[in-house]
Order: structure tokens, then C-alpha cells, then sequence
């Protein structure tokens, strides 16, 4: 039967396989996306069942809540410990820190509870005379509301824990690791609809490689991976965008002011990278009264991002796949996850582990 | 103040002018024997006796239940527990007694009579009560099955949510089907629309605000699957209702169990748009959620489209379709081909994404 709205006509889906075979380049290209959503859609629908041999798409840092560093993690635990209400998105619960998780700070009778909005924390602030934390998460699709609800005169008692990052420094970082082998990017639609195409030009201006923005149907996806390929083959790179019935190549102004007003770009740690300059959004001078950073000081002796075994550090950095790792579907599932990729229900190893998109059938 | 009605010449007690289950209700005494009086055996009236057996109305320490020579007797249970207990197009009562009837039909058996068991909260509005109990009852007149013996216990307030309902049910059949005799070849077909009774009720809960038209599917699969039953009961091999796990669960435990490779068309499911819309919305697959009025029949091939064209010509079985068939591929396991064109396989779901549905 007909799915409504579902971009996954066959006859369309063998054209775009036909164009992907046509444009099958002779040696290995290796595509990275940054994003859960486009490993979902890959998986779910069997699309790499329409790749040439010699082509594979990884996904690198796509995951929010799994490039959360353990200190943040961490850190959150230990405002909670200290009588603060801990609000957070409900993917960010079960992620390990150094030692607990936030779930497990829970059961220890932290008050640490779920929104699925930073406006849903201001109704929890407004309720109570504690102090109300928003552990702040997420890229630059989430950054605009925690940034509204900064701007809407929040209740004195709500602070933000900033640990927004953003995609294109990572991409760039991704590019300075050694031995890195990324050929093309394909780009985060949803990111995309708010900064556009400029923040990609710019943070790959030196090194250009070839970079599609894609939506989440399994035809946008065919369709950006026939562009790279063709980008490829023509030797030409450059920021192409394969989305444009949701994203304006200048992005969305509004939401990009209110970002640029609340936020100010600062060094971030990511999991399984390291710090990468000016990717990470602190907040700024005018809103230090609601800074959780500047109200609950903590300070942490040596978290630890990795497990010893696991691999989530070369699956964020696409440098390997989920079942590369030896612990991939033995020691480590999703109902217990050794490291965050597993956690996460963007992270490549959970998605993999449901779709099992290792397989191409 | 409620108004007060006089029972049989008595004064109301306390517990009758607040219209609520109390904890005497379920102790035994004069309370229990009035409960049992005024809602459970007028209820059960028409179908509390099997053929000349020992029935409910006997109040006896058991029931007896006649089966004719030949046959085979099948029992099940099953116990239920949701929430909210009134969902869109049912109730925990009729779920009880659909739910426990179609585990009988699964097994090619003619439901004869069920056992209801229900432990119910204190403080359990009683009017709720006589809900559950009507709709459980009108399951039953349509399957003409009998409620045999029953038993009530009440807990205190805050150690239930509500009531839970637990049902045994008894048929009989000469020809059981099972769910592990798949062949190579075979088609698998199932009966309508899959995902509205998980998707209803995970809809109907506050904490999302979503306003849809979709019921749940709850409905007893007999007198629908009888004379498919009979007609075809040696060219059936495999029978299963996709209840908790959904359809990925059912698939993956027919394959797994006859060591075969069922391999699905994912775009000839058959899916209602609220289904599909609510599923993207929600990111919970429909094929993981429960249905409590579909059945999965793993037929003969050469059988497969009269059984459609059986089913179809009854109101339940309208989108009754083919789905896929049976092959030797991946024994065990289950393949999808989407509707791109991609394949991938459908897994065990890891555990019921939408809690206390069924």
C-alpha cells in the first residue's frame, strides 16, 4: 500500500540505483554523514544494498548525546548531587559517564528528571524553588530553543548547563585526524534547514571535498549520493544541496540570530575526539545569571570517555563500523550498553544493532 | 450525598452508597455474595453454562467442561493488564476476553468457556466495573462461549493500578494448527491492518496531546476464522496473533521455530495513514506494536488466494493481504524488502516499546 508523503517510490528508488551504478567510481570512496537520522534511514531501508562495492557511507560524530563528554555527564550528576533539579532529553539518561550514568544517579535518588523541550524545564522551574538545571544538548537544531527560552525571561531559579555543539567544526576536525580517508560528506538535513549552506563552505574552505545536504526519505538520500558521485567524478567539489524543499540555502536568519545572541563559539571537548576549537556553544556575558557553569562550579579529578575494548571513539570518527568491535553484540547491547553508541538511539552501534546495517542483503 | 437505594430490603452500606470496590468486596462475605449477585451472574446469564455441564450459576468449587469424542482440549491464559483501562474502540474487558479467545482460535480450537479472575483496586469505581464486565459479556454472545468460574480479589488502595484481569480459556478442536510447522513455498497473509491497537493507545495517552481517530482493533477472531479453518485446517501451517511484539515478534517466532526464512513485502502490509503518520511522529515502528484483532495464516501456497478472497468477503478480513512467503534464504531468521527496494532483516523487537498495552 501507498505510504502517504513517504519518498521511497521503487521505479524512482532503481533510476537513482541505475545513476549510482553509472557513477560508480574504480577506486574506494568513503561518504561520512553526521548524522542518527540518516544511519536510520539507510539501515531501516536496506539502502546499502544500492551502493558499488566501492562505496561506503560511515556515520562519524552524528550522535548527540554520544559526543557528550563523560565531564559533562559527570558534571550534571554531581549539581544534582547537590539539590538541583537536573532536567535533560531522555537519550541523555542511560549514557555512561565516568562512573554512573544519569539514570543510575536517579536510582541513587538524584532529582534528575526528562523533557522533551527546554520550554518543558521552565515549566518545571516555575513549579518549584529549587534551582532548575537544563542540561543542554544537542546541535544546532536544538540550540535555537534553548536559546528562546533564554530570551523569554526565564524564572530566576532555571540555569543552563550548555553542551550544544556545532556540526561543521566537527566535520573540519574530522578531516585533520590522520589517516582520516573521507572522500565526501553527506551533510545533516535537519542542521542544515537552520545554518544553511555557508557554515559548510566555510569550515571546509581549505580542503574541499565534495559535501551534499540530504534529507531523511530514502530517495533524498539515493538522490545526494548520486551528486557526490557525480561531484567526484567531475572533479569539482563543493557544498551541494539536495534538500531544498526544506532548507533554504541561507538557512533559517531568525533561528541563527538567536543563536548568535545567546551563544558565543568556545572550545569543546567531544567524546572519542577530543577538544576541537571553537565547536562547542557557551553562553554568553548578558546571560551569566542562568549559567549552571558559573552558578555550580565543579570541579572533576580525570573522567574517563572510553571503556577499555570499546571502540566508539573510531565508530564518532568514522574509522570503523558498530561490528568492527569485538564487544559489538556480545559484552555491549542496548539493554546494556558498555559504551554511548550504543546507548543513544541515533548512536551507529544501536541503530545497527536494530537494522543490523552491516549486512548489505 | 449519593442517592441511597435499598438492596433486597437492607440498609445501603457505606461502601454501596460510595459506588466503589472496598475491601470487603473481595473477602468472602455477605459484600462478595451481593457483588456476585448484582454484577457477575446477571451478566453471564446467557452463556454461563457449558452443554449440561457444572457452570458458573452453580457457585461450585469448579466447572466441568464437555468436549465431544475425537477432539482434542486446548487451554490458555493470559493476563491483562492496561492502561488507560478505557482506551479508543475498547476496554481492558474486552481485551481480556478477545485476547484469550483468539489464543484458542490460533491453536484451530472452538472457544467453549472461559474463566474470569479479576483483581481489582480498592476504591475501584464500581459503575467502571460494570463496564468492563458488559463488554467482556458481548464478547462472549458473539463467540458463544461461556464465562465457567470466576474469582475477585480486591488489593489495597496503591498496591494496583486499577484491576487487572486474568482469563483461562478452554476449546476444543481435531485438527490443532500450531505456529512451527512452516514449509518452503509457503505465502503468509495476514488479516487487516496492522499497528492500530498499539498505536490507539499510546495516542490516547495524555503526555503526547495527540488528537487522532484511530481505534484499537480489539475483536474476537471467531466466528471470522472458523470456516477458513475448517475449510483449510491441513493446508494451514503456521497460525499466530500479533500481540505483544507485534508482527516483527510473531514473524521472527514462526521462522525461528521451523527453522524457515520468511521474507516480507514491506509496502504490501496493510496500514491505516494514522498509523503510518503517528509511527514517523513517534519513531516507534508499527510492525513492533501489538494488534488484538489480526491474525498471521502461513498457508500452501497453492491455497493462498482463495484464503485472501475467504477472508476478505468478512467484515473483520477486509484488508486481509499477502505479505510474503516462506523460503530458505536465512533459516530462522526474517527479511524485509522495503519498499525502495532495499532489504534488511526484521528482528525481534528488544521489548515492548509502548509499556502495558495489552
Amino acid at each position: 500500500m501507498s505510504r502517504a508523503f513517504h519518498f521511497a517510490d521503487p521505479k524512482r528508488g532503481r533510476d537513482l540505483a541505475d545513476a549510482i551504478m553509472l557513477l560508480a567510481p574504480t577506486t574506494p570512496l568513503k561518504i561520512v554523514h553526521v548524522c542518527g537520522t540518516h544511519e536510520m534511514a539507510i539501515t531501516q531501508n536496506g539502502l546499502r544494498r544500492f551502493l558499488p562495492d566501492t562505496v561506503t557511507v560511515l556515520e562519524g560524530p552524528g550522535c548527540p548525546v554520544c559526543v557528550t563528554p563523560a565531564a559533562d555527564i559527570d558534571t550534571a550528576i554531581e549539581i544534582a548531587c547537590r539539590g538541583a533539579v537536573v532536567c535533560t532529553f531522555g537519550d541523555m539518561l542511560r549514557v555512561p559517564g565516568s562512573h554512573l550514568s544519569l539514570d543510575a544517579a536517579r536510582g541513587q535518588g538524584a532529582d534528575i528528571r526528562t523533557v522533551l523541550s527546554a520550554a518543558d524545564a521552565v515549566d518545571v522551574a516555575r513549579r518549584t524553588n529549587r534551582p532548575v538545571v537544563f542540561f543542554a544538548v544537542g546541535f544546532e537544531t536544538t540550540a535555537p530553543m534553548t536559546a528562546a527560552v533564554l530570551l523569554e525571561h526565564p524564572p530566576e531559579n532555571l540555569f543552563v548547563f550548555a553542551s550544544h555543539k556545532t556540526i561543521p567544526s566537527a566535520m573540519s576536525a574530522l578531516l585533520d585526524l590522520p589517516e582520516n580517508r573521507i572522500s565526501a560528506f553527506l551533510a545533516p538535513g535537519h542542521v542544515s534547514t537552520i545554518i544553511g549552506l555557508p557554515p559548510y563552505e566555510e569550515a571546509l574552505a581549505d580542503r574541499p571535498i565534495p559535501t551534499v545536504v540530504a534529507g531523511f526519505e530514502p530517495l533524498d538520500i539515493l538522490y545526494a549520493v548520486a551528486l557526490i558521485l557525480r561531484q567526484h567524478r567531475d572533479g569539482h567539489a563543493k557544498v551541494e544541496n539536495a534538500y531544498p524543499r526544506a532548507v533554504d540555502p541561507e538557512g533559517n536568519s531568525v533561528a541563527q540570530a538567536m543563536i548568535r545572541e545567546v551563544f558565543e563559539p568556545t572550545d569543546a571537548s567531544w567524546r572519542g575526539i577530543g577538544v576541537i576549537p571553537r565547536s562547542g556553544l557557551g553562553l554568553r556575558e548578558a546571560f551569566r545569571r542562568h549559567d549552571a557553569r558559573l552558578e555550580f562550579p565543579v570541579q572533576l579529578d580525570n573522567p574517563i570517555d572510553t571503556i577499555p575494548g570499546c571502540r566508539c571513539p573510531e565508530v564518532l570518527t568514522a574509522q570503523a563500523v558498530p561490528s568492527d568491535c569485538p564487544l559489538f553484540a556480545t559484552r555491549c547491547t542496548p539493554l546494556s550498553p558498555v559504551g554511548p553508541c550504543m546507548v543513544g538511539s541515533e548512536g551507529a552501534c544501536h541503530i545497527w544493532f536494530r537494522y543490523e546495517g552491516e549486512r548489505p542483503l | 450525598m449519593p442517592h441511597l437505594v435499598s438492596i433486597r430490603g437492607r440498609a445501603p452500606t457505606v461502601n454501596e452508597m460510595d459506588h466503589r470496590i472496598s475491601m470487603l468486596h473481595g473477602a468472602g462475605g455477605e459484600l462478595m455474595g451481593d457483588l456476585l449477585d448484582r454484577l457477575i451472574l446477571p451478566r453471564f446469564s446467557a452463556v454461563t453454562t457449558t452443554r449440561g455441564g457444572v457452570g458458573l450459576s452453580a457457585l461450585d468449587d469448579g466447572a466441568t467442561v464437555d468436549v465431544p469424542a475425537g477432539e482434542r482440549v486446548v487451554v490458555t491464559t493470559d493476563s491483562h493488564v492496561v492502561k488507560p483501562i478505557f482506551f479508543p474502540g475498547g476496554d481492558i474487558g474486552r481485551l481480556a476476553a478477545a485476547g484469550t479467545i483468539n489464543d484458542l482460535v490460533m491453536m484451530g480450537a472452538r472457544p467453549i468457556g472461559l474463566t474470569l479472575a479479576a483483581i481489582i483496586e480498592e476504591g475501584f469505581p464500581i459503575a467502571h466495573l460494570e463496564r468492563i464486565l458488559d463488554s467482556f459479556a458481548r464478547v462472549l454472545e458473539t463467540v458463544g462461549a461461556a464465562v465457567v468460574c470466576g474469582d475477585t480479589k480486591v488489593m489495597p488502595a496503591g498496591d494496583l493500578d486499577g484491576i487487572a484481569l486474568n482469563t483461562t480459556g478452554v476449546g476444543a478442536t481435531s485438527h490443532v494448527i500450531g505456529d512451527a510447522g512452516l514449509h518452503i513455498g509457503d505465502a503468509v497473509i495476514v488479516t487487516g491492518t496492522i499497528g492500530d491497537h498499539g498505536m490507539a493507545l499510546l495516542a490516547a495517552r495524555e503526555e503526547f496531546h495527540l488528537a487522532t481517530p484511530l481505534q484499537s482493533d480489539v475483536a474476537p477472531l471467531w466466528p471470522f476464522l472458523a470456516p477458513v479453518i475448517e475449510r483449510y485446517a491441513t493446508q494451514i501451517h503456521g497460525m499466530k496473533d500479533p500481540t505483544r511484539g507485534g508482527l516483527a515478534a510473531a514473524l521472527n517466532e514462526m521462522a525461528r521455530k521451523s527453522a524457515t526464512c520468511i521474507v516480507v513485502d514491506d509496502a504490501a502490509i496493510p496500514m491505516r495513514s494514522e498509523v503510518v503518520a503517528l509511527s514517523d511522529v513517534l519513531g516507534i515502528s508499527p510492525l513492533t506494536v501489538a494488534n488484538e484483532g489480526k491474525a498471521i495464516l502461513v498457508v500452501a501456497g497453492e491455497v493462498a488466494e482463495d484464503v485472501v478472497r475467504m477472508l476478505t468477503s468478512h467484515k473483520l478480513g477486509t484488508d486481509a493481504r499477502r505479505i510474503g512467503r516462506v523460503t530458505e534464504e536465512y533459516p530462522g531468521r526474517v527479511l524485509l524488502e522495503t519498499e525502495v527496494g532495499g532489504r534488511r532483516f526484521l528482528d525481534m523487537p528488544l521489548g515492548d516499546p509502548v509499556p502495558r498495552i495489552c
